[in-house]
């Protein structure tokens, strides 16, 4: 198949050896589970269990909340034991709502849904049991992937474009899935191709996969409008926008959706979840998960129930084999810094990684930029990285809109080839933080004074009202005197004649 | 300074060299050419390169004293070494110490630390102070000899040198060699009316051209061991093709339209790219990173300006050689070339409105 080039991107060691050749292992059940109740992007789903409930494994305990929103389902079987605040996977540190469940080793299933035959059932149906399930986007992203099994009825879609590029270095969970789950995975494609309504599939993965674009080759072989595409091992390939790019040659619109140009992306481990909740009824409460780093003494692909307190996984492979200088959640390009070990695993975590040395990059001093434009270079959206970061230095944030900021991805490439060491992702996330903060104060200024215009309007609609009113009885009243005193005058005067 | 907040955007892995890596790695692409020019011209030119070097490092050392800046950041970085060091090969091999020592201050104080240190400054240091000298100091300027290398008859020794480099005690003979640069040379010659290939073979021949063993500034003499390092740039990505190609392709493609216009007063596209500072300037000056432009497009469009300006210069200005100054203009109009030359951002027409594509949207 003909690929198309994508602008920039950079080449960061892989990294996967370490734990490539490593099987899905399943950690050992925790006797806590801590489940966050935002574990994707859009309105934090609400909990419907008490403290003291006894839930069974797969049974909801926290239902969806809007259009925009994911239920969550007890990972295991056991009580209730804390509804609150707990240490949640953000960079902020803050505490998010958490369910604590303490489980009682049973792993008794809760009722499960009925097994759909996908192929017979309303498309609608299909995105309505993945809802249920709570499935969301397991690239990181964690966008409620019903919503974009939705997206057919909106768009006119040729193709679904399964991301299993895992471009990220050290992550090898995705790549262990597509090599023992072909088959599964597949199937849940299909079945999303069909609640798509999308005549082609492409599955992209990055060539320094050859196990698993072999197993998926295999297992794909079958279904004709199924294709495995092998695309360059490039960071970053698999932002959904630029793979769609090198599969299809057309660029999203800006501030706009992969849907514009007839394609919608899914994640590789999403189409596994798809499969267990359409074929199984199984909701999301697992997901594969990455241990890897310099700093681990066995890496490993682990399959680990939500709610899982990272430390559990540590623990698990080994401990440390030197001290880590830096832990990360996700791959060390896009991750972000794990504050605390308690911290658990959510639907959306692919790695958690224990980096050291060189690679753990804490040790670097920022020099001034020398305009060396490595960064105009590596950035796969055409933007000028300095004189973002140089327009933010200034605070002057329409500038930076202007150049583009709102564009970036957040990809990481630039910060990653500046030989200054600046840390421009840094600078364009606060930059990105500030201007939604000032929008969303504008938005609150412009709705409070249209209210309170609408307010003032409404009054003086009701003076004039009142006014009008008074004015008419008043009219009346002039009115009924002079009739009265008409009428008395006529008597007077019969009175005097 | 305060201290930085923590880190929490990524990339948490980096690949890069740093920038004093960046400036060891030009040094290094400049050490055979500079080893060439050091051979062909002596001990004086040695002198001279040590001193105007040594002279930046403590330009840039009291300048951060007074600013109250930390120093050794700075100086560690390497770019007042490379600044210094690029000065000296623009500099004639036997001008005296204070030459380099002037131009030193003016490269590092007045080229790059009034702007706000290494990264702020709007035009090529070691372009600014050349300039100056060139301006203030005609003679020396100017005052080129023909080699005399090292260890050959001839050759000033060790004292004598010093005296050259250091003006006292009495210095060789040096009136005897003292020679007008080529394009100098020529320059002169066609302004009393000399057909300019018999101006150049009078005094030179190509042979001489390419290997550098004429009279000139001590690092534009060898174009292929230039050629060399500009090559070494290229692969270690630190300069990319677009300077330094459509620089000299512009003076190549002027020349040779002149030339075939009139041969007799318009010297060849060959004798413009290996004379004077063409390959110097179009690998390591013009491609300086702080004063070039940022983008592909950019590059193509300072490449063009800086070759035009050159042949201009040479052919109609009133100095033989235009380097200096063309890249100086250009680096002028870095900043409007920045503006214009920005490239597409994705999902964006070059004109910043969204892309649109055929309606999917139902």
């Amino acid at each position: 198949m003909k690929l198309f080039r994508i602008r920039g991107g950079v080449h960061p060691e892989g990294r996967k050896r370490l734990s490539e050749d490593q099987p899905i292992e399943d950690l050992p059940l925790p006797e806590l589970l801590h489940v966050p109740l935002q574990q994707h992007i859009g309105a934090p789903a609400v909990a419907i269990v008490s403290k003291g409930d006894q839930v069974k494994k797969g049974q909801v305990i926290a239902t969806a909340q809007g259009n925009i929103s994911a239920p969550v389902h007890a990972p295991s079987s056991g009580t209730v034991v804390g509804l609150g605040r707990y240490a949640a996977p953000h960079p902020s540190g803050l505490p998010g709502r958490t369910i604590t469940i303490r489980t009682d080793g049973l792993e008794e299933w809760t009722e499960l849904s009925e097994p759909m035959d996908a192929f017979m059932a309303d498309p609608k149906d299909i995105a309505k049991r993945v809802s249920e399930c709570g499935v969301v986007g397991m690239g990181g992203a964690t966008f409620p992937s019903s919503v974009k099994l939705n997206l057919g009825q909106r768009y006119d879609l040729h193709t679904l474009i399964i991301n299993g590029a895992e471009c990220e270095p050290y992550l090898t969970c995705d790549d262990r899935l597509m090599r023992e789950y072909a088959d599964d995975i597949t199937m849940g494609v299909r079945i999303m191709a069909r609640a798509l309504n999308v005549k082609r599939v492409l599955i992209a993965i990055e060539g320094n996969k050859p196990s698993a674009i072999r197993a998926m080759g295999q297992a794909a072989n079958a279904y004709d409008d199924v294709t495995i595409v092998e695309v360059p091992a490039r960071y970053p390939m698999g932002s959904e926008k630029h793979l769609t790019q090198t599969l299809l040659g057309l660029e999203t619109p800006a501030r706009g959706l992969t849907a514009d140009i007839g394609a919608v992306v899914h994640n590789i481990a999403t189409a596994f979840a798809v499969f267990e909740a359409v074929t199984k009824g199984i909701p999301l409460i697992s997901r594969i998960v990455t241990v890897s780093g310099e700093a681990i003494t066995r890496p490993s692909n682990l399959r680990v129930l939500t709610g899982t307190p990272v430390a559990k996984l540590i623990e698990h492979v080994g401990a440390y084999s030197s001290e880590p200088e830096r832990l990360l959640l996700g791959g060390p390009m896009m991750g972000q810094p794990l504050a605390d070990l308690k911290v658990p695993l959510v639907k959306g975590t692919n790695g958690v990684l224990a980096l050291t040395g060189l690679q753990a990059a804490t040790q670097v001093t920022t020099t001034s930029c020398i305009r060396c434009a490595s960064c105009v270079d590596a950035c796969p959206c055409g933007l000028v990285p300095l004189e973002m970061a140089a327009a933010i230095r200034k605070e002057e944030m329409e500038l930076a809109t202007k150049s583009g900021l709102m564009d970036c991805v957040g990809c990481g490439s630039c910060a990653y080839v500046c030989p200054s060491n600046i840390p421009l992702v840094q600078y364009f996330n606060y930059a990105k933080g500030r201007i939604t903060a000032v929008q969303r104060t504008e938005h609150k200024q412009k709705e409070t004074k249209r209210l309170a215009d609408q307010r003032t309007e409404r009054m003086e609609r009701q003076a004039a009202a009142k006014r009008e009113a008074m004015e008419k009885r008043k009219a009346e009243q002039a009115k009924k005197k002079a009739a009265q005193q008409a009428a008395r005058n006529q008597e007077q005067e019969k009175v005097s004649a | 300074m305060s201290t930085p907040p923590p880190l929490i955007g990524g990339p948490f892995l980096k690949q890069s060299p740093s920038v004093s890596h960046i400036m060891l790695v030009v040094m290094l692409a400049l050490t055979p050419a500079t080893l060439y020019g050091l051979f062909q011209f002596g001990l004086p030119a040695l002198y001279l390169f040590l001193v105007t070097i040594a002279a930046s490092l403590l330009a840039e050392a009291i300048w951060l004293k007074l600013a109250g800046r930390p120093a050794l950041p700075a100086l560690s970085d390497g770019s007042a070494v490379l600044t210094g060091w690029l000065l000296a090969l623009t500099l004639p091999p036997w001008a005296p110490w204070w030459i380099g020592v002037i131009g030193a201050f003016i490269a590092i104080i007045i080229g790059k630390q009034v702007f706000g240190g290494l990264g702020q400054n709007l035009f090529n240091p070691a372009m600014v102070a050349r300039v100056v000298l060139l301006i203030s100091f005609p003679f020396q300027m100017t005052y080129f000899i023909h080699p005399v290398p090292l260890f050959q008859q001839g050759a000033p020794g060790p004292l004598e040198s010093l005296a050259v480099t250091f003006g006292y005690g009495s210095g060789p003979t040096i009136d005897t060699l003292s020679s007008a640069s080529v394009l100098g040379h020529v320059k002169t010659e066609i302004g009393r009316g000399t057909v300019w290939a018999d101006a150049f073979s009078s005094t030179f021949d190509m042979h001489g051209l390419v290997f550098g063993a004429v009279p000139g500034s001590l690092g534009e003499t060898s174009a292929p061991l230039l050629l060399l390092g500009g090559l070494l740039l290229l692969a270690a990505r630190l300069i990319t093709w677009h300077i330094p190609l459509v620089m000299m392709g512009t003076i190549a493609a002027l020349a040779a339209v002149f030339n075939a216009i009139d041969p007799l007063v318009y010297p060849d596209a060959l004798t413009h790219l290996l004379s004077g500072a063409t390959v110097l300037g179009a690998f390591f000056i013009a491609t300086d990173l702080v004063t070039s432009p940022v983008s592909a497009t950019g590059k193509i469009v300072f490449g063009a300006g800086c070759g035009a300006l050159i042949y201009i210069i040479r052919t109609w200005g009133g100095y033989p050689e235009g380097m200096a100054f063309a890249v100086l203009l250009m680096n002028a109009a870095t900043p409007l070339i920045d503006r214009y030359t920005k490239p597409r951002v994705y999902g964006r027409t070059r004109r910043g409105t969204p892309l649109v594509h055929e309606e999917a949207s139902k």
